[in-house]
């Protein structure tokens, strides 16, 4: 016999189902409450750097929009600081949230979000990460939420030597996680959850 | 800065797939999960103060009701503290709810169950947890309700939950169901979690020392988020 180990154990994940909308974005859904929704603006003033827009939807494996899902994501400023009260490293930009929350569209399923080009941030053993915004998607039919990774297909030298993109067995799925450049200062990122096209998840 | 996160158990946590919930068939990836450890990106997170909040967001008896009018149901209140693995309670996380009402109807236009709406119940609530990581709100009982699946499958009462902890690595979505509800082991979305210690920590049983006598009955219901990694060292070693 051994003395107990006395960690508890994560509560199991349960899927978001179809009404997560109800009770992350209730304004979104009609329910008029809070003054507004969380997430749905990241800029709380005018921000520091490249300002830009993310914009795609989730598929399915039969190659349909999912249009119950929601898309949260997170991301360091443009100097490459993170909002939170434990970045240690310098003060991130106070006019910018580093956090989004979108439900899709209504009719055509597609998230977007306004925001700023990220700065580079450390791995743990200090080189630095290309740029990149984390994205975690929940919806009916996911039991537990889906954590991946938008990096911009136009950071090339930086996505050449990143510490996860070069980490990836079959380096043809990192397309999956480059948002492709469509306008100024204008990217796409489709997810699909199955498929030849089949976004690399992250275990993290 | 933290030193990583605890590696989720996925044996405990409910696989992508599973077939007897239909929908996971084609909203499950293929691949293997990319595992990698956290880094700053993952180990922080956005924080939600206190100032946020009005005063009736934990109140789902009040807070989408008509002036003088209230929600109809079983008045309850839920209660709880969220925690970490290491046992630590998390202060300052934003926890969100939603739920059916009482007769198993959401308020949703893509809703087609014949159970009425009650125009005082909206079925969102908010609250973010105390100094010590505990959390309460008021709401009445939701009604269990039918949802297309197999040819007459009923989800038992539950209500949605979001957590953000300190770190996005914590972030989570669960439910949150009843002490002694017979629909609970016949539910397809549960069975998907495989191991019945790990659903029975998502049962939340009758708390009467938190009824409010004459008025609510109570029930209890504790979320564990991932744990930080402890670490006496400093530099924290690249694990390839
Ligand atoms: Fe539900």
């Amino acid at each position: 016999m051994t003395q107990p180990l006395s960690y508890l154990k994560e509560s199991p994940s349960q899927t978001a189902g179809p009404y997560v909308h109800i009770g992350c974005t209730p304004n979104f859904t009609g329910i008029e409450i809070y003054g507004g929704d969380l997430g749905t603006s990241m800029k709380t003033g005018p921000v520091k750097g490249t300002e830009i827009t993310v914009t795609g939807a989730v598929f399915d494996g039969m190659g349909s929009v999912l249009k119950d899902a929601m898309i949260e994501v997170w991301q360091a400023d443009a100097a490459g600081l993170y909002p939170s009260p434990k970045e240690t490293r310098g003060v991130a930009d106070p006019n910018f949230t580093g956090w989004g929350r979108s439900p899709g569209d209504m009719e055509t399923g597609e998230f977007h979000f306004e925001t700023v080009k990220p700065g580079q941030v450390p791995w743990p053993d200090g080189r630095l990460q290309a740029p990149h915004i984390t994205a975690w998607v929940v919806a009916r039919g996911i039991n537990i939420g889906l954590h991946t990774r938008i990096y911009f297909e136009d950071e090339a030298e930086a996505n050449a030597v990143d510490p996860i993109l070069t980490r990836i067995e079959h380096q043809s799925r990192v397309t999956t996680l480059l948002a492709r450049k469509i306008g100024d200062r204008a990217y796409r990122f489709d997810i699909h959850l199955q498929g030849p096209d089949e976004t690399v998840f992250f275990d993290i | 800065m933290s030193n990583g996160y605890h590696v989720r158990d996925r044996g405990w946590q409910p696989p992508g797939l599973y077939p007897p919930y239909k929908t996971t068939i084609k909203r499950s990836p293929h691949a293997a999960l990319l595992s990698f450890p956290t880094s700053i990106s993952e180990e922080t997170g956005p924080a939600f103060g206190h100032n946020i909040l009005g005063k009736l967001d934990n109140d789902l008896i009040l807070n989408y009701a008509r002036p003088g009018e209230e929600a109809i149901g079983p008045r309850i209140m839920v209660h709880g503290k969220v925690l970490d693995e290491n046992g630590r309670g998390v202060p300052g996380a934003l926890v969100e709810v939603w739920q059916a009402n009482a007769g198993g109807r959401y308020r949703h236009k893509k809703e087609s169950y014949l159970a009425a709406l009650d125009p005082n119940f909206g079925g969102c609530g908010r609250v973010i947890t105390d100094a010590d990581g505990h959390y309460e709100f008021r709401t009445i009982h939701p009604g269990a309700y039918p949802w297309p699946n197999g040819m007459n499958d009923w989800r038992p009462a539950h209500i949605h939950f979001s957590i953000f902890g300190e770190a996005f690595a914590q972030r989570l979505i669960t439910q949150m169901y009843f002490e002694g509800d017979p629909l609970i082991w016949r539910c397809p979305i549960l069975g998907a979690v495989s191991n019945p210690e790990a659903i029975k920590t998502l049962i939340a049983p009758l708390d009467m020392n938190r009824t409010v006598p004459m008025d609510a009955l109570a029930y209890k219901f504790d979320i564990v988020l991932r744990g930080a990694r402890q670490s006496f060292f400093e530099n924290r070693q690249e694990g390839v």
